[in-house]
């Protein structure tokens, strides 16, 4: 298992060669933290966090509701100060210099930003002047990240008649308009449907591609944290492991097995007797990592003492991972109460006037 | 959906480039950050133009204010100075559409904190004096614009408008709502539920609104009272627009004036300071 405090990162493969990329210092982390800690009174939802993130890469926070992905964001966000320690966004301190970091990152929020009761467009006019866009290339700057998320044709309907997919999208045009070098997604694709999801996926791929931007992001979708270039792990405060995706999961050292047995306590024993293995139980199920599955699963099921029910070889996934490191699964805890609220709230919002 | 996200560089990308730091220089000066004012006031002016509702809610209340009750009490209140008790109210009005749509521009900052519109603004690079005064100044010329439409029961109450003193009625106006916006401002920081909303009208709104000598004469009212609407503002805007409108005055204008100015000037500090506090 990989535990703090963390190793630097790796340099990046140069991105592919842009016609416009941009002059950048390329050897400063774009983000930098050192023993991040933020109390709330006597809890400490973020604890002696390290991390760097280099210029141009995705960069994946993963962890379970509550875990202090939402907090971190909102320090590097200079939504919320520190209790102690150091974050630099692109050179810029935190807390020194807040309008240095809010110049210099895009942010797309968890729950929508957006003026609905306004126009597409309009809601990015007012974003270029409180980001100071200088005023003779607005309009050719919203257009661009119009036509980037394909919503042209949409530019001039009030926000309020958007789908979801398409308000998401122009959340995205809008934290790209002032150039950010950073861009923040917290959980960007959170009940969104598949389809809309690729799309979104496809589009930060191509920005970090064309510009070499920086992209930080929290998700629990697992499938999704395969697309970032190195992923941290957070859990109770603590960064508990930050490798890529591939070396996550290389470190559980090979596939999977699911066993469903008659006996599963006793299989569990037989299985550390007998072969060494550590086995969880999981769901009813009994999981446990072997190096070849495919070679180790007929030798088990001709000498294994307790009948087995079913079986299932399974390559490692980076929800195996967070299983290992944490002992529990990551999934949708679903909406505290304070969400269903808002939400309910949100819902009698765009009903009434 | 009907589009999906592009594949492949669209042709907007070849020169658009998100990542390239060309930033404008904000128009500052110290902490006014003149895009940032221009921004809110916008946003605040639009919503309000394209939902008129607001307005004619404030074209009833006046009619039913003004007509229906105070056609009811004219014959239970006697005036001083022979002055018809409708047209004695009539500034008083003018003070009700401000304080109630100033209050409500405050307030529209916890639907912007629960629709996450405020989040926008926040994370922005922009001194929060500016959030402030942005939020202000629009709250005072919507304030100020409903106020005005008020003008249009003059002659039914037999005030005759003087343009000078219009134009002069019209700045005590925009004070007194930029004011009072911030004074909601100042609380609106602080909450974050929608049933505060209401707690704000009962407690807030309406004594500011019946202590301020809009809707009765305050030379009979006990001594208590009388201190209660000494210190609040609104008196001092009523009375400084009863003066220009119907000319009747109690003291010079321009003590009115200063009072509604210092009130303006404490309300907008405290705004900032309750929107610094909760980083």
């Amino acid at each position: 298992m990989v535990t703090t405090p963390v190793s630097p990162p790796k340099p990046l493969p140069p991105p592919s060669i842009s016609r416009t990329e941009p002059q950048r210092d390329r050897t400063q982390p774009a983000i930098e933290v050192e023993h991040l800690v933020r109390k709330f009174d006597t809890f400490t939802a973020v604890d002696d966090v390290s991390f760097s993130v280099a210029p141009g890469e995705v960069f994946g926070f993963l962890g379970p509701n509550g875990a202090g992905k939402s907090t971190t964001i909102k320090m590097l966000c200079t939504l919320l100060k520190p209790t102690s320690g150091t974050a630099r966004i692109d050179g810029h301190d935190v807390v020194r210099d807040p309008a240095g970091v809010r110049n210099a990152i895009g942010i797309i929020f968890q729950d929508y930003s957006l003026d609905d009761r306004i126009t597409a467009v309009e809601n990015l006019r007012f974003h270029c002047m409180i980001y100071h866009v200088p005023r003779g290339v607005r309009a050719e700057r919203i257009a661009q990240v119009l036509a980037m998320v394909n919503l042209t044709d949409r530019a001039n309907d009030r926000v309020r008649t958007f789908s979801g997919g398409m308000k998401r999208r122009l959340e995205i045009a809008r934290g790209l308009l002032h150039h950010p070098s950073v861009l923040f997604l917290d959980e960007p694709t959170v009940g969104l449907d598949p389809q809309t999801r690729q799309n979104i996926w496809e589009h930060i791929n191509e920005l970090r591609r064309e510009h070499g931007i920086t992209v930080f992001m929290t998700t629990h979708y697992m499938d999704e944290a395969e697309y970032c270039d190195r992923i941290a792990i957070m859990d109770h405060a603590r960064l508990i492991a930050l490798d890529t995706p591939f070396q996550l999961k290389a470190s559980l050292g090979g596939d999977r097995i699911r066993l469903r047995t008659e006996d599963n306590e006793a299989a569990v024993d037989i299985l550390g007797s007998r072969y060494g293995l550590e086995a969880l139980i999981e769901d009813g199920r009994i999981v446990f990592a072997v190096t070849r599955g495919d070679e180790f699963a007929p030798d088990l099921l001709r000498t294994f003492p307790i009948p087995v029910q079913s079986i299932e070889i399974a390559h490692p996934t980076l929800n195996d991972v967070f299983l290992q490191m944490t002992g529990r699964e990551i999934r949708d805890e679903g909406a505290d109460k304070h969400d269903k609220l808002r939400a309910q709230m949100q819902r009698r919002g765009k009903r009434g006037a | 959906m009907a589009t999906s996200l592009s594949s492949g560089p669209s042709p907007a990308l070849q020169t658009a480039a998100p990542g390239e730091p060309v930033r404008g220089a904000p128009v500052r000066l110290g902490p006014i950050d003149l895009g940032a004012i221009a921004m809110l006031c916008q946003r605040d002016l639009t919503r309000f133009w394209r939902e008129r509702a607001q307005l004619y809610g404030s074209l009833a209340r006046t009619v039913v204010w003004l007509f229906l009750l105070g056609t009811g009490l004219r014959g239970a209140v006697t005036m001083p100075g022979g002055v018809s008790y409708l047209s004695f109210i009539f500034p008083g009005m003018l003070a009700m559409a401000i304080i109630f749509t100033s209050l409500q521009s405050a307030i529209s900052v916890i639907f912007d904190r629960e629709f996450g519109f405020l989040k926008e603004i926040m994370v922005a690079p922009i001194p929060r004096t500016s959030v402030v005064l942005g939020k202000a100044l629009a709250g005072g010329l919507i304030a100020t614009v409903q106020g005005c439409i008020i003008f249009i029961f003059a002659p039914f109450v037999g005030v005759s408008l003087k343009p000078l003193n219009v134009l002069a009625t019209i700045g005590v106006m925009l004070v007194l709502g930029i004011g009072l916006t911030g004074l909601g401002l100042t609380i609106a920081a602080r909450m974050t539920s929608f049933e505060g909303f209401g707690t704000v009208n009962n407690f807030i709104v309406l004594p500011l609104y019946f202590l301020s000598g809009a809707q009765f004469p305050v030379q009979n009212v006990p001594d208590w009272m009388r201190v209660v609407i000494r210190v609040n503002p609104l008196y001092y805007g009523v009375e400084v627009m009863r003066g220009l409108l119907i000319g009747l005055w109690n003291r010079s204008g321009w003590i009115d004036f200063a009072v509604l100015a210092v009130f303006t000037v404490v309300t907008l500090s405290a705004a900032t300071w309750s929107f610094t506090r909760q980083e």
